[in-house]
């Protein structure tokens, strides 16, 4: 990829979870670290979040969740994503996540797992990393 | 010079200026000084600045005898899965003490949707109790007695509804409405503000509220219509300041929609109760509460002409703030919860809610929720703190600080006036943008190592303590929907339409919609066929995505 082009990401609240102070901080965080941010806003359905990846084409998805749906809603937007082939694009899901619902999240192809305490550096670190374009 | 004298200069200098750097503010961002002397609060008179407990302003409490005569209620928010689970977990907690209960509810029941709502997917029982119709409610209240218990319900957007169950459970019991006592939280200004789980705009909104005030002012008196919460407002991120002024500003904004409906004040203004987050540091939140109380007294009595003491005395629920909890090492949390609980109680808390050590990791284990029960009742039997009123009064720190949130306050309220008052402001993301600043300052702040957590940014160790958690396993929406579809068949299917066609033609007009709603609770309508037909009439709320 092109050197001096931004990281575009998109921060994004799935379900009905209304916990957004975490994702404003993220999503503030990564701006002023460099990145484009596209944050949704709050109780964006699997649907929702992946017509607006398909409309933006954002490098990577940070989906927030405090409520414990993420077993279901996760893996449900991976699912889309595969129907439309987008197969290029970081996916990570940050929030309260127990321990041995990583593994089946993992499954899916989804990472990161960062929880309440997180400092913003080591999200931006693991976005740069993890890029998949 | 020898080496060792020098190396020891230099590491005093250094010292030294650290120590200058290092600030000393408290979340408010408020500059706290070395020493409080009595010429910090030279202005000080007794009488006006806080009067005898249970005497105006209320600074020092609203009653009299404050816990001497009963001590806090100690009331943990409970609720998960379904209705009979939470049912067991309600029986539970009263067989280890607790005086009153508090419900929690999934988000499909918070924002009125059905649990078999494609809306929600995976949140069945999650993050509360499933409730769909009435039939739920009669489970989760089976065996317990209405008359004997309060209950606490955090529901906001469908609290209408959520009433009407209750009031119908208790007639099913026998109970009749006026010997009703609870809470709802009913607190719709907060959620544009803070929380979120809105549903229609703001002006269907206060109609609803409004609606029960009234209902409840003339049928079901001993109710708190509306829980006034800056709990939600400080875990989104605001500071205590924040917290008290947004929360207090709500609180205006409900009593004059009240009067606009022809209420009098002393009608209903002690049926208003508040809901505060007791943060971390310890005199700042005491600060607040007491603040608070004055704040709410002198507005009340000068500018709504309030006549009734009880009408001007300001009464709060607490809990510690979840937001606080830390991740890392959670057992931590257990002793954070208790500074927390210790400052809701020297600030003078009508109850409380102590938080489990494990929240930010799942929703509450039994074994944690005994221990933030436990940290109560050795709070209340063995500290002596409960033994005298007030017992910061008089401080010199505490009564500035106190006199400085509430200047802090004012100058909010003016801004907000400025702005056109509290919905203008919302629908300008005043408050929003607001918060948000704040809470990005503050996690800078602690990026910086400016403010310290422990085991998150200073002394972390290197092992991973996890405790063992709940879960909620994915047979309860299974079961929930089961339980949903068997009540829409046994029900008179034909009723519910015609209770639910008279409910929407009424909310064309202007009519009170409780008894509307309490009819077509009764013939087992859904919450989300309610708020389905509401939406018809009212509409739904956007907000602006702003971060």
């Amino acid at each position: 990829m092109e050197t001096n082009r931004k990281i575009k990401v998109l921060v994004t609240k799935p379900g009905l979870d209304g916990h957004d102070r975490g994702a404003k901080v993220v999503a503030r965080g990564l701006r002023d670290a460099g990145f484009e941010v596209i944050y949704t806003g709050l109780h964006q359905t699997p649907k929702d979040i992946v017509n607006t990846i398909v409309q933006e084409d954002p490098d990577a998805v940070l989906l927030s969740i405090l409520s414990g749906a993420h077993n279901a809603l996760c893996p449900k937007i991976m699912e889309l994503l595969k129907e439309h082939n987008i197969d290029d694009v970081l996916v990570a899901v940050g929030g309260i996540i127990p321990e041995e619902d990583k593994e089946y999240l993992k499954s899916f192809g989804l990472s990161g797992f960062y929880g309440p305490g997180t400092e913003i550096k080591t999200i931006v670190d693991f976005v740069k990393n993890n890029l998949k374009r | 010079m020898t080496e060792i004298e020098e190396t020891s200069q230099k590491e005093e200098t250094k010292e030294k200026a650290k120590h200058k750097s290092r600030s000393f503010r408290n979340l408010s961002d408020i500059e706290i000084k070395r020493l409080y002397k009595p010429q910090d609060i030279s202005e000080f008179k007794y009488e006006q600045a806080l009067g005898e407990p249970g005497k105006y302003p209320y600074t020092r409490g609203p009653y009299n005898n404050m816990y001497r005569g009963r001590l806090w209620t100690m009331r943990q928010f409970a609720g998960f899965g379904t209705a009979a689970q939470t049912n067991e977990r309600f029986k539970f907690l009263i067989e280890h003490g607790q005086t009153g209960l508090s419900v929690a509810f999934h988000l499909p029941t918070i924002y009125g949707y059905e649990s078999c709502d494609e809306r929600s997917l995976g949140e069945v029982g999650k993050e509360g109790v499933a409730i769909d119709t009435l039939a739920d409610m009669e489970t989760l209240f089976d065996g317990i007695d209405l008359s004997k218990i309060s209950t606490s319900m955090t529901i906001n957007a469908p609290a209408t509804i959520l009433l009407a169950m209750y009031i119908v459970v208790a007639e099913k019991q026998g109970v009749s409405p006026e010997k009703l006592r609870g809470t709802i939280q009913n607190d719709i200004l907060k959620e544009y503000i803070a929380q979120k789980s809105w549903i229609f705009p703001p002006e269907p909104s206060m109609r609803l509220i409004v609606d029960t005030i009234e209902y409840c002012t003339h049928h079901v008196p001993q109710w708190y219509t509306i829980s006034i919460s800056g709990y939600h407002i400080r875990e989104a991120g605001s500071t205590a300041v924040q917290e008290l002024a947004f929360t207090l500003a709500d609180g205006f904004a409900y009593v004059e929609a009240a009067m606009e409906r022809g209420l009098h004040v002393d009608e209903f203004a002690h049926r208003l109760s508040f809901f505060f987050n007791a943060h971390n540091n310890f005199f700042e939140e005491i600060a607040k509460y007491r603040a608070a109380r004055r704040i709410w007294a002198k507005r009340m009595k000068n500018k709504y002409g309030a006549k009734k003491p009880e009408s001007m005395r300001l009464r709060f629920h607490t809990q510690t703030a979840g937001v606080s909890l830390t991740a890392q090492e959670p057992e931590n949390n257990i002793v954070r919860v208790a500074y927390q609980g210790l400052a809701a109680v020297l600030g003078g808390t009508q109850s409380l809610h102590t938080n489990s050590y494990d929240e930010a990791l799942c929703l509450p284990t039994e074994k944690a929720v005994r221990i933030a029960l436990r940290t109560q009742q050795i709070m209340a039997h063995e500290t002596g703190v409960a033994d005298t009123v007030d017992p910061l009064a008089g401080s010199y720190y505490v009564e500035w600080l106190t006199d400085k949130m509430e200047e802090e306050a004012n100058n909010y309220f003016d801004q907000i006036e400025e702005l056109g008052g509290v919905i203008p402001a919302i629908k300008k993301n005043f408050f929003q943008k607001e918060i948000a600043n704040a809470s990005y300052k503050y996690q800078r702040e602690v990026e910086r190592k400016e403010r310290i957590i422990v085991g998150v940014n200073k002394y972390k160790s290197k092992e991973d303590s996890t405790p063992d958690i709940l879960k909620i396993e994915d047979e309860v929406a299974l079961k929930q929907l089961q339980l949903l579809s068997g009540v829409k068949k046994k029900r008179d299917n034909a009723a519910v339409k015609d209770t639910l066609g008279e409910l929407k033609e009424a909310a064309q007009g202007t009519e009170n919609l409780m008894p509307y709603i309490i009819n077509a609770v009764r013939d087992y309508a859904s919450i989300g066929e309610i708020i389905g037909t509401l939406k018809e009439v009212f509409g739904i709320y956007r907000e602006d995505s702003i971060f």
